[in-house]
């Protein structure tokens, strides 16, 4: 036999339910950010910004994991965009729909999901060892070139593919190769979704850190080469917290590392704002 | 008098099992507005896309028979299909300005085509907008995004678009169809005076439009044409009765 | 045929390998982790590797079942944390309040995915952890410790990507119920929700190989012990930390153990990436 509830009842009853749900996620979500930076923010200085860590960074600043952290992330981007993007116009301009085309997404939408810890075992293996190029920059950033290539590679698709098909065939007509309808035409517009694919890139290798421990290494000096290891600030960040060097230190460190990841988000959502308003 | 520049022999385009065209015999003369009636899905954009390879970007696309233009076989292995394009300006329905300024769109042909040098390309861009009865409209704002343009004026901009290419055809497909009484008379003013330099083609949807500017006017229904013959002819004693049906709105 | 003509097909076939060489990428890694894992787990032996309680290296006895159960004990608490959050995030903010009100709160929603693993897991051992053990008992560093914060970490994923789904539905869906009397309630439960339910799924499916994945933030809270956890308070390893826990120190045939850990992980987030794939397709018409 069934109950009868009146709805309205139960709709209040659910709207509060759902609503005290909502309250408790949010409200954690923001404690988190709010945590970090109260205790944070007063550790960030310029000097915090600028010097480098002394005494395994017990004292002095975090100066030589941010070098570390924007060498690491533009030699991954360097190496990702090119191809994320090759790779969507390939799928997009060049070919149909066939069963290359459905392999290469495959393949891609995999390696989005693998976990970090793996490509940090297979960069270990591959990259440091194998081919000898030992905990290095080069290593570092070459897994996370992999890593991000997916992202690149889907938005990218999604940028080219939603520039208009009148555009593509008004540059025919004009006498454009398909090269040149590329590069002049469907390129530009799709600049600003291609772009935010990258910026998300950014902010991913920025917040890694099971990938880079085991193939960038932890080296506290500013790198000088290709070839040197070299500590990212979410590194630098879990061995402070983990070995308890300096708490204050590592509550610094995060939330530069949340100001960092905000400002890159702000970044690619506005990018992202700019590209719908031009064509919905 | 009368030069042929455009020839089709025993013309047929496949799409797949599906003939657009089939059996396509007509001439266009130099210096002409050639005007293509019949309802839609008769094959008239197909006949206009035949003539600057636009079709091939479709998949499944096969031409039969012979298209020449000068005496050139359009699909002769080994043609340059870029300049073939650029010989034959296209204007299409809608007007499709790229998102750039005035000058850009109207030179981007031109700088496809290589030539980069900015003083000549600011003279061509001016001569175009001449040409096209826009250049007062427009010769303060040329660096304005084209997208700002009211629909005939966009449409005036395509059609000086190719004019920078120097084409030896102008062929447009509707062009008018969207564009309030104004714009469209500014138009065919327009393609009247290009005529002397031009050879002009003209798919319209508006049999009254083809009566006003065409000289000579093709008859086009299923993909085959019924009947091509002196404007004033076709309006006023068709020898088809199906174009008689269709001139006077029993069908289409 | 001019120039830019003739190299048309040199391009064509230059971003050709360029697609193929970022696919390849994946058949590299398949390859080396398998390469490297499989021929410990059937010299060892397979059941034994999958089955055996003892995970002791360092004496040649690789069990991974503590493993395999404290990954799967983790993301289902994960999931049981995450996902009626995360749903009831996602319905007040499609269903029952402004649209303003989503605009906003949805970016930061998913600002907050992009925050670093290792600032959830530390948050996790200095709030967390001494609450768990000061009221209920325990080391802290426990299974509770591990699925709540992991729990925390998916939000963002399912409330943005359910967010999305529900958007996607037609609203006639929603305006239709209503005309026929439904309260508001009513409509989400019997229409709305049903009708972005392959979406909704993806999300938690996505969620799920996150949560599985996910490896810094659970060494931080989770005891890392490698036995099979008998309650929430006990500590536990997942597969993911093992790996990292060992990589450090590990060689010869231990580290090769270690790549096999890696292998079955693969091997379970194929799983779980093909059904998330099927899911999702069955929605499109």
């Amino acid at each position: 036999m069934r109950i009868y509830i009146d709805p309205k009842i139960e709709q209040r009853f659910f709207r509060a339910v759902l609503w005290l749900f909502t309250g408790v996620t949010v409200f954690i979500l923001f404690f988190i950010i709010f945590y970090v930076l109260k205790r944070g923010l007063p550790v960030v200085s310029l000097g915090f910004l600028t010097k480098n860590p002394v005494e395994m960074g017990k004292a002095g600043g975090i100066f030589s994991t941010i070098v570390g952290t924007v060498a690491l992330t533009v030699l991954a981007i360097l190496i990702a965009t090119p191809l994320g993007v090759g790779s969507a116009i390939y799928l997009t301009e060049y070919t149909r729909e066939n069963w290359v085309t459905r392999v290469i997404r495959f393949g891609s939408e995999c390696l989005a999901g693998i976990p970090s810890i793996i490509f940090g075992l297979f960069g270990f293996i591959l990259f440091v060892t194998k081919l000898g190029l030992g905990w290095s920059l080069l290593s570092g950033s070459l897994t996370l070139a992999f890593m991000i290539l997916p992202t690149i590679i889907r938005t990218s698709e999604e940028a080219i593919r939603s520039v208009p098909y009148a555009y593509r065939e008004v540059s025919f007509s004009l006498g454009s190769t398909k090269w040149q309808t590329v590069t002049r035409v469907v390129l530009p517009s799709a600049l600003p979704g291609i772009a935010t694919g990258v910026i998300l890139g950014v902010g991913r290798s920025i917040g890694e850190t099971a990938a880079v421990i085991f193939t960038a290494g932890s080296s506290l000096h500013i790198p000088t080469s290709l070839f040197s290891s070299s500590r990212t600030m979410s590194v630098h960040f879990y061995i402070l917290a983990r070995e308890g060097i300096s708490m204050a230190n590592a509550y610094g460190t995060a939330a530069v590392l949340i100001i960092a990841i905000l400002v890159i988000n702000v970044l690619a959502y506005t990018l992202m704002n700019k590209f719908m308003r031009k064509y919905c | 008098m009368d030069k042929t520049v455009i020839r089709a022999m025993s013309f047929s385009h496949y799409f797949g099992p599906v003939p657009a065209l089939k059996n396509i015999n007509l001439e266009i003369f130099q210096n002409e507005i050639f005007g293509i009636i019949g309802p839609a899905g008769s094959g008239k954009s197909t006949f206009l896309r035949a003539l600057n390879r636009l079709n091939d970007l479709i998949p499944g696309s096969r031409p039969e028979g012979t298209l020449e233009i000068c005496g050139q076989d359009v699909y002769a292995p080994g043609t340059s299909v870029a300049e073939l394009r650029r010989r034959m300006g296209m204007v299409f329905a809608t007007p499709v300005p790229l998102p750039r300024s005035i000058f850009e769109n109207i030179v981007f042909g031109a700088r496809m085509a290589g030539e980069k040098n900015r003083g000549r390309l600011t003279e061509l861009a001016a001569d175009c907008l001449k040409k096209t009865a826009l250049w007062e409209e427009v010769r303060n704002r040329l660096d304005v995004s084209a997208l700002k343009l009211s629909g005939g004026q966009q449409q005036r901009l395509c059609l000086a678009r190719i004019l920078a290419l120097r084409p030896e055809f102008i062929m447009l497909d509707e062009p008018t169809s969207g564009l309030d009484p104004i714009s469209t008379m500014k138009i065919e003013e327009t393609l009247r005076k290009l005529q002397a330099e031009y050879t002009i083609i003209l798919v319209t949807n508006n049999t009254k439009q083809a009566a006003r500017v065409a000289d000579r006017t093709a008859f086009f229904l299923n993909g085959a044409l019924i009947e091509v013959d002196l404007t004033e002819k076709i309006f006023s004693a068709p020898s088809d009765k199906r174009t008689n049906d269709y001139i006077s709105g029993k069908f289409g | 045929m001019n120039r830019l003509e003739r190299n048309e097909k040199l391009t064509r076939l230059a971003l050709l390998l360029v697609a193929f060489s970022a696919v390849s990428i994946l058949l590299v890694i398949t390859i080396f982790i398998f390469g490297e894992g499989t021929p410990v787990m059937f010299r060892y032996g397979l059941q034994k590797f999958l089955f055996s309680l003892d995970w002791f290296p360092l004496e040649k006895s690789y069990g991974l079942l503590p493993m395999i159960i404290g990954s799967l004990f983790v993301t289902a608490g994960a999931l049981v944390i995450g996902v009626p959050l995360g749903l009831a995030c996602a319905i007040v903010l499609t269903e029952f309040s402004s649209k303003r009100l989503r605009r906003i709160l949805k970016p930061i929603i998913e600002l907050l995915a992009g925050i670093p693993s290792v600032v959830y897991g530390f948050i996790g051992v200095v709030i967390l952890v001494p609450f768990i053990r000061d009221n209920l008992g325990g080391p802290g560093l426990s299974v509770l410790a591990a699925s709540i914060i992991l729990g925390i970490m998916i939000l963002p994923t399912i409330i943005s990507i359910s967010i999305d789904s529900l958007e996607a539905v037609p609203r006639t869906y929603r305006e239709g119920s209503i005309a026929l009397g439904a309260t508001r309630w009513q409509t989400t439960r019997m229409v709305m929700f049903p009708a972005a339910k392959s979406g909704i799924i993806a999300s938690i499916i996505l969620g799920m190989g996150r949560a599985i994945g996910e490896t810094m933030a659970v060494i931080m809270i989770a005891g890392n012990a490698a036995t099979i956890p008998r309650s929430l308070l006990d500590p536990v390893r997942t597969l993911t930390s093992n790996i990292a826990l060992e990589m450090g120190y590990a060689a010869g045939e231990h580290r090769e153990a270690l790549f096999a850990t890696g292998v079955i992980l693969f091997i379970i987030i194929m799983v779980l990436n093909t059904i998330a794939n099927l899911t999702s397709k069955r929605r499109t018409p």
